[in-house]
């Protein structure tokens, strides 16, 4: 997996509370990566540990990550070789703005903007292949890749309680 | 130099489509056509699925309104369950309505703070870089906590009622699977007046700009059409659920009235165009040159006779009023009239969240079984069909579709062209802003071009400009 750890300022706050967003469609293939992640993690009942499943990212997620410390964005992704990649994202300003076109960085620009807390950013990508048929269920690789995704965010999740960046927990 | 401009995608619409304007070499307008390049395909995904899962399966169409479609297959199953249309207990039908109330209230919420307000708050021609919902955020912050407030609690009726925030399963064959306590009643009721109140500050916000810019409004993609929607079967008021079928022509005459929208397959009759996967609906007895019509909020207070709410319905009245007491054809009306049905959505959850039949515990009512079901709901964009057959082992066998984005295909190409004839003909230079005209027109429908895989990367923001010889000369695009 890659780890790319993005130019955020770094917080050191401890006890923190964790919001996980899958969102995709599960109507589409492997586009249900992230809702599939979230709802791996859903049923452990982790600790300070929020789920929330959606189709997309909307400006309505503003409020809800605006109430947590760190908020990972899992989706799925096209042409990774990977089987999933774990980015820093801060808040950024889109050029344009839809209902399906609100990115991570703009979700975390919006919960600054309304409810005034932007928490740390991270992009769980999970690569996968089928898109563009209608139909349920994952190619067999979006299901590995969902396997180690989900081993991986499971084992990182104790590091981000006490520590936004969690990055001492992770090996390349 | 003649040339061909594309707009791909538009933005801020739900889900994926490409306008082409072709100009001649003095810069004329030639022709348009707005495209959908997704293919659904979900009529056959669903076939061969139980009808109970059809119900649930169907919300996967879309992200946005997946509780029309969940509402309207149930309503297409209860017949396939032996009921009359319409003919659920108390509580069921009661229940249904207030998830449906909820989810045209957050519907439109979403639509006209989110991808609306831009252009009505700052201009069309306005800086695209804060012509967007962050720069509504950042000039009017209150608003944009409103929006976020207000589709919170449309969601949470949602919630509720359906069992979840999306692909619900409080909708089943014959009624519903849950009814309200009274905690849960009592939290809503707790916010609806807050509601109501910001419901009628966005309906002043709508009314006030179609008042103000009478000039533009009248003249922007505005041309008479046929109208069509739902209306109550007893009086023809407004009934966002449940009703028969009326459709009026651009004078106000009945083209049909009080129609059993299971015989809709009788009046109307889908067009297939070769450069388009969505197709052209119209009334059959018209034919396809003058039997297209329009659907969604304008159109449904164009055919409603009136609004059993009370603010809704003085709202109502004083569009009418400005309309000089007949219809109204113009596109950016959509806005004031989506925040008439805002207003009214509050108002029927607020007087469904009094009543005591949504304690009830008679939830599901069953007849003799049947082979066909026809379903029919007014979604936030308009009329929406769900027709299926189901054979004896439950299993769907066939199903269509009629979307009410499809609905008003041909009243959105019209509006496209419209202008794209009076704001780019005679334009050497096409600017962003004069783009957005067009873009602007298609928006105020509300469009739902079905929805989007959207996995990361997969959001092309992308403006060509082609010459005479197919050659790109321009272009503007980002990745989202």
């Amino acid at each position: 997996m890659h780890v790319i750890p993005g130019n955020i300022d770094q917080t050191t706050a401890r006890g923190r509370k964790i919001l996980l967003i899958g969102y995709g469609n599960p109507g589409r293939g492997d586009d249900g990566l992230g809702p599939a992640l979230a709802g791996a993690i859903e049923p452990l009942g982790l600790r300070d540990v929020t789920v929330e499943i959606d189709y997309q990212l909307t400006v309505d997620h503003a409020m809800l990550i605006a109430a947590h410390d760190v908020v990972v964005f899992a989706d799925a992704m096209m042409s990774l070789d990977d089987a999933y990649c774990l980015t820093r994202v801060g808040t950024e300003q889109p050029a344009t703005f839809g209902s399906h076109q609100v990115t991570p960085g703009a979700a975390l620009q919006l919960a600054g903007l309304l409810f005034g807390n932007v928490p740390s950013g991270w992009i769980l990508a999970i690569g996968g292949d089928a898109f563009d048929e209608v139909g349920e269920g994952l190619s067999p690789r979006a299901h590995g890749n969902l396997l180690l995704a989900t081993e991986f965010l499971i084992g990182w999740i104790p590091a981000l309680r006490e520590d936004a960046d969690g990055l001492g927990a992770m090996t390349e | 130099m003649s040339r061909k401009i594309v707009i791909d995608p538009v933005t801020r619409v739900e889900g994926h489509g490409k306008v082409t304007i072709r100009m001649d070499d003095d810069h004329r307008v030639l022709d348009t056509r707005l495209h959908i390049v997704e293919f659904r395909g979900f009529e056959r995904f669903v076939q061969g699925r139980p009808m109970w899962e059809a119900i649930v399966l169907v919300q996967r169409l879309c992200g946005i309104c997946p509780v029309s479609h969940h509402l309207c297959a149930a309503k297409a199953m209860d017949v396939v369950s032996g009921l009359s249309s319409g003919a659920l207990t108390p509580t069921g039908d009661k229940m249904r309505r207030l998830m449906h109330y909820g989810q045209v209230f957050q519907s439109h919420v979403l639509h006209f703070f989110h991808l609306a307000s831009p252009d009505l708050l700052f201009g069309m021609e306005s800086d695209p870089a804060h012509r967007n919902i962050v720069g509504v955020l950042e000039s009017f912050p209150e608003i944009g906590r409103r929006a976020v407030l207000m589709r919170k609690f449309g969601q949470e009726v949602i919630r509720v009622t359906a069992g979840k925030k999306i692909h619900g399963t409080g909708a089943i064959p014959g009624g519903i699977n849950r009814n309200l306590d009274i905690a849960t009643r009592d939290r809503l009721l707790s916010e609806v007046d807050k509601m109501l109140d910001w419901a009628q500050d966005a309906l002043a916000i709508a009314r006030g700009y179609v008042e103000d810019h009478r000039a533009l409004v009248d003249a922007f993609g505005s041309f008479p059409s046929n109208h069509l929607s739902l209306v109550r079967e007893t009086d023809g008021a407004l009934d966002l659920y449940h009703g028969r079928l009326r459709a009026l022509d651009a004078a106000s005459k009945p083209i049909f009235d009080m129609l059993d929208y299971c015989d809709y397959h009788k009046v109307l009759v889908e067009d297939v165009r070769s450069w388009s996967y969505m197709k052209f609906p119209f009334i059959r007895d018209l034919g396809p040159e003058t039997g297209w019509y329009r659907v969604g909020p304008l159109a449904r207070m164009n055919t409603a006779s009136y609004i059993d709410t009370p603010m809704a319905n003085a709202a109502h009245g004083a569009l009418r009023a400005f309309s000089g007491g007949g219809l109204n054809h113009s596109t950016l009306a959509n806005h004031w009239a989506r925040m008439i049905e805002v207003v009214h959505c509050v108002e029927e959850i607020r007087d469904l969240l009094h009543d005591p039949d949504l304690q009830g515990s008679d939830l599901v009512a069953r007849g003799e079984r049947r082979l066909e079901g026809i379903g029919v709901i007014e979604a936030p964009r308009g009329n929406l069909i769900h027709h299926y057959r189901v054979d004896e082992h439950d299993q769907v066998t066939y199903c269509n579709l009629i979307v009410s984005t499809t609905h008003n295909n041909e009243g959105m190409n019209r509006a496209v062209k419209d202008v794209a004839i009076k704001h780019l003909s005679g334009q050497a230079r096409i600017t962003e802003g004069m783009l957005n005209h067009v873009e602007v027109a298609i928006r105020a429908y509300d469009p739902c071009l079905s929805c989007a895989t959207h996995a990361l990367g997969q959001m092309p923001l992308q403006i060509e400009i082609y010459n005479a010889n197919a050659r790109l000369v321009d272009r503007a695009g980002q990745c989202m």
